[in-house]
């Protein structure tokens, strides 16, 4: 476990020691805060119109998380695409993979500090909603709901990442790729507008999006929840079998 | 303390590593000794548990590296061929992630940082980002990493390839203050590396094994005769070089004498003696006796550069020769 934690923290500080995780906070604090900006407008206009204040959480935080989770499509891949390849590139896979620390805890370990850069990211977002608490009274519940959505729909991505990073050493080739394939999972419920049964059926629960949704209208679904949790763990696993591969070819 | 028994590493298309064995003893230094693209670094990865033989076994201070790799990797500090460091963290960092990996914590990990700075001469750059050092300061810190846990086997893959000559002899004599209490296997293509750190070398060539000795040994094995070489000069007139000839064919325990240069009224030749005979001071008696001034007289033993080339070369008949070497070296 201590292992685990270690590179965990080895591999969060590397993002703050480049310009990584400050070029993804700024970014992502920019467009965050333009999304705010937008709902809490249109929250005012309906206010207006409307007898009294309109509904905070169904104009301002439903809207701003579920644009949160199109975001985070884009900043996965930013995240993961260094995670291995760039160990590769360096070679300092071979002082991970010579010292007395198993594969798994080696992947967990990048798992974890990849996460913890992604919830740092989460939390400028959470920073923007936090005005609507102090200067409205919105339900607090569908946002934390929103928000654990968000950390599973993320961990499963973050984990499909790392295994695109483990298979090649160059880190464009792996966020392009990574990119790619999110995209994808966040469309495949698109079958279905041609399609209603068959593998249209089976693409349209792949789909991250479908998944999502309900978390961001605030329902905790086991469904949905045990969903991302076995992508997590297929993530995990195919890196592990990646990761030992490599041995082998090597 | 390292024992390798036929170890085997197949490729899609090629065998990288072919039927290599050897044994290294607690506390050497042994240097592995190839050139470029031999297998070094393939056998040096297997001992390091980074990848697996398809043949054969290998086991550091009796744990296997497939069986129980866990057990080696504390046991081994490994410095790849580039060292293995993050450009983007300071020195002191850097180690005390190191040390975590190989799982030392607190005041322990505290301490062995300053040891290891200490001992390999970075304390000065412990706050310095890595990507801010020299060449030579790179693999320090290396070494460094390798160091941490205090191994008792440490493999270092080519660790003066790219220093300056002053940085080379440094990490030279760094790493003979290792010796004794770290068993030590340094890969190098430089010959006198080899000569001037090691006691044992173990030769590979395209992957096989084609000698493993003490340094003094196997030059010697190689020798088996002494060659010398002498410089003569005439004390006055014109210098009789046949006559000088025939004198040093004359004396007791020398077999051929061949004649290398012969101008300005100075004649060089080489002089090969019978087996295990030493004629040097024979030949220098010879020589004043004669009535010719003697200039210079030096042993023109094979060094290991020679006994590498022609071990390494690929002809069939060294091969054997070679095979015969081993074999007799096995027996005595």
């Amino acid at each position: 476990m201590s292992n685990i934690l270690a590179i965990a923290q080895k591999e969060l500080k590397s993002y703050f020691v480049s310009p990584i995780a400050y070029a993804l906070l700024a970014i992502y604090a920019l467009i965050s805060g333009w999304f705010s900006l937008i709902a809490i407008a249109n929250f005012i206009e309906m206010s207006m119109q409307g007898q009294g204040p309109a509904d905070l959480n169904g104009y301002v935080i439903a809207p701003v998380v579920s644009n949160a989770g199109v975001l985070s499509l884009f900043l996965i891949p930013m995240i993961t695409m260094r995670l291995f390849a760039e160990e590769k590139r360096s070679g300092t896979i071979e002082l991970l993979i010579t010292s007395p620390v198993t594969d798994m805890e080696i992947i967990l370990g990048k798992w974890l500090g990849a996460m913890g850069m992604y919830a740092c990211i989460l939390g400028v977002k959470l920073f923007c909603l936090s005005f609507t608490f102090m200067f409205g009274n919105p339900d607090w519940r569908p946002l934390a709901t929103a928000y654990l959505g968000m950390f599973l729909q993320g961990g499963a991505l973050l984990a499909i990442g790392m295994f695109i990073s483990n298979t090649t050493r160059n880190q464009i080739v792996a966020g392009a790729t990574t990119f790619g394939m999110c995209l994808l999972f966040w469309t495949f419920d698109w079958a279905t507008t041609f399609k209603a049964d068959g593998w249209a059926k089976v693409l349209a629960y792949l789909s991250l999006t479908a998944h999502f949704n309900s978390f961001a209208r605030g329902v905790i679904d086991t469904k949905d929840t045990v969903f991302f949790l076995s992508v997590i763990a297929l993530g995990i696993f195919l890196t592990a079998r990646s990761l030992e591969s490599l041995r082998w070819r090597a | 303390m390292i024992k390798v028994e036929g170890i085997t590493k197949r490729y899609a298309r090629f065998t990288a590593v072919d039927n290599v064995s050897f044994e290294v003893a607690k506390g050497q230094i042994v240097g592995f000794l190839g050139p470029n693209g031999a297998g070094k670094t393939t056998t040096m990865r297997i001992l390091t548990c980074f990848q697996p033989p398809s043949e054969g076994r290998a086991s550091v201070a009796g744990f296997d590296v497939m069986e129980q790799p866990m057990e080696v990797k504390k046991r081994i500090g490994y410095l790849p061929e580039t060292p293995p460091l993050y450009p983007d963290m300071e020195v002191g960092e850097y180690l005390e992630f190191a040390g975590k990996l190989k799982g030392l914590r607190g005041n322990d990990l505290a301490k062995r940082i300053a040891e290891v700075s200490e001992k390999i001469n970075i304390s000065d750059v412990r706050a310095k980002l890595i990507a801010k050092l020299s060449k030579g300061y790179k693999q320090r810190v290396g070494l460094a990493q390798a160091l941490i846990h205090n191994p008792d086997v440490l493999i270092l893959d080519e660790p003066t390839s790219g220093l300056d000559p002053q940085q080379i002899l440094e990490t030279r004599e760094l790493i003979k203050g290792l010796a004794g209490d770290h068993t030590i296997i340094l890969s190098t293509h430089i010959l006198p590396e080899v000569e001037s750190t090691c006691e044992r070398v173990v030769i590979i060539s395209k992957g096989k094994l084609v000698a493993t000795d003490t340094v003094d040994n196997l030059t010697h094995r190689m020798r088996g005769s002494e060659n010398v070489g002498v410089e003569v000069e005439a004390r006055e007139g014109t210098l009789d070089v046949s006559a000088v000839q025939r004198k040093l064919e004359q004396v007791a325990g020398v077999s051929k004498v061949i004649l290398r240069e012969d101008k300005n009224n100075r004649a060089n030749f080489e002089v090969e003696s019978l087996q295990g005979r030493s004629i040097r001071a024979d030949l220098a008696r010879a020589i004043v006796e004669g009535g010719f001034a003697l200039t210079e007289l030096k042993a023109a033993g094979m060094s290991l550069e020679d006994v590498f080339l022609q071990l390494t070369s690929t002809d069939k008949a060294d091969e054997a020769k070679v095979e015969e070497e081993i074999e007799k070296g096995e027996a005595a």
